[in-house]
């Protein structure tokens, strides 16, 4: 593989804070990984969404998963290329589905894989939690659209990532 | 919102549910009605951006705006007891969101005892030219039904 783990990392970091929204909801960087990354971002006061509750707005866990949705799209793509610096990258669409609120007064983490890199298209599954995965508050998948120079997907990189097939 | 009774006005219980949710004043949204009609604003600002190069509005803030957006024409619509809980949201990403103010309208497409269909558009310039799109599902809480709510 030709992934840098260290790139990813630099990355990682930049993702968490480099962007004003980010930096704004004080995202937290958690872990980054050839095909997926994971981030958190702090329960305060002014992000609740449910007064009665004290539950964080929905909204912030929106912003969450597409940051480290579109997180996980980077880290395939240095896995698979060495790089990603030269692609622009759009959302197409982002479906969550809210199967609990968040626990109030915690940190919220969002897990994201992109399962799947073709020429064009990276899909991406991910899921919001306190703690556990497998008790989510939330589910999304995620289809992101390469906006810049079409990247060259061939070689041993692509196996990891489940083959290198193209759309 | 509890105190968003029946007897209450569209523009009282917009205003009690802008007033009363932390997160509106965090977005800096705000939302303006002319009769039953409800169009929300988003002013610029800059710890909004989620892409500094172009600079572009962050994805996850203009779902959050379409959401929030889509939540208070539900209380414009009806007395709700409780705030709505967002059941499914899928956003489409249209175009960038620039660094200007966005508006949205949402569209109850459909309202039963429980459940709530919501679509929602969101623009800059033009309305014609929409930055993005969501469609929801919505568990409400009416007063009819607060037997059957869930907790």
């Amino acid at each position: 593989m030709t992934f840098d783990p260290q790139a990813m990392a630099e990355l990682g970091a930049r993702m968490a804070q480099g962007t004003p929204q980010a930096a704004a909801l004080n995202f937290r960087l958690v872990s980054v990984a050839p095909d997926g990354a994971a981030m958190a971002v702090p329960w305060r006061e002014e992000l609740v969404g449910d007064p009665e509750t004290g539950v964080m707005a929905g909204g912030v866990v929106t912003t969450l998963l597409d940051h480290v949705c579109g997180l996980s799209v980077s880290c395939a793509m240095i896995a698979a290329r060495g790089s990603f610096m030269h692609f622009g990258m759009a959302t197409l669409d982002l479906r969550i589905d809210y199967m609990r609120p968040a626990e109030p007064r915690r940190e919220v983490i969002a897990l994201a894989r992109c399962y799947k890199l073709t020429r064009s298209i990276a899909f991406v599954r991910a899921s919001a939690f306190e703690e556990d995965e497998a008790n989510p508050i939330a589910t999304a998948q995620a289809a992101f659209a390469f906006t810049g120079p079409r990247p060259p997907l061939d070689g041993p990189a692509m196996e990891a990532l489940g083959g290198g097939s193209v759309s | 919102m509890n105190d968003a009774l029946p007897s209450t006005t569209r523009e009282e219980r917009l205003a009690a549910m802008l007033g009363a949710v932390p997160y509106f004043r965090f977005l800096g949204m705000t939302a303006d009605l002319a009769g039953d009609e409800m169009t929300a604003v988003l002013p610029f600002a800059d710890y909004l951006v989620g892409n500094v190069m172009i600079p572009a509005l962050h994805g996850g803030v203009i779902g959050a705006f379409l959401e929030m957006t889509a939540l208070c024409q539900l209380a414009v619509r009806e007395p709700l007891r409780r705030l709505p809980k967002t059941i499914d949201v899928t956003i489409e990403y249209l175009r960038p969101g620039r660094a200007q103010t966005t508006y949205a309208r949402a569209d109850v497409r459909k309202i039963g005892r429980r459940i709530a269909n919501v679509h929602v558009e969101a623009w800059q310039d033009q309305r014609a030219t929409p930055v993005a799109a969501l469609r929801g599902h919505f568990l409400l809480s009416l007063p009819e039904a607060e037997e059957a709510a869930p907790a």
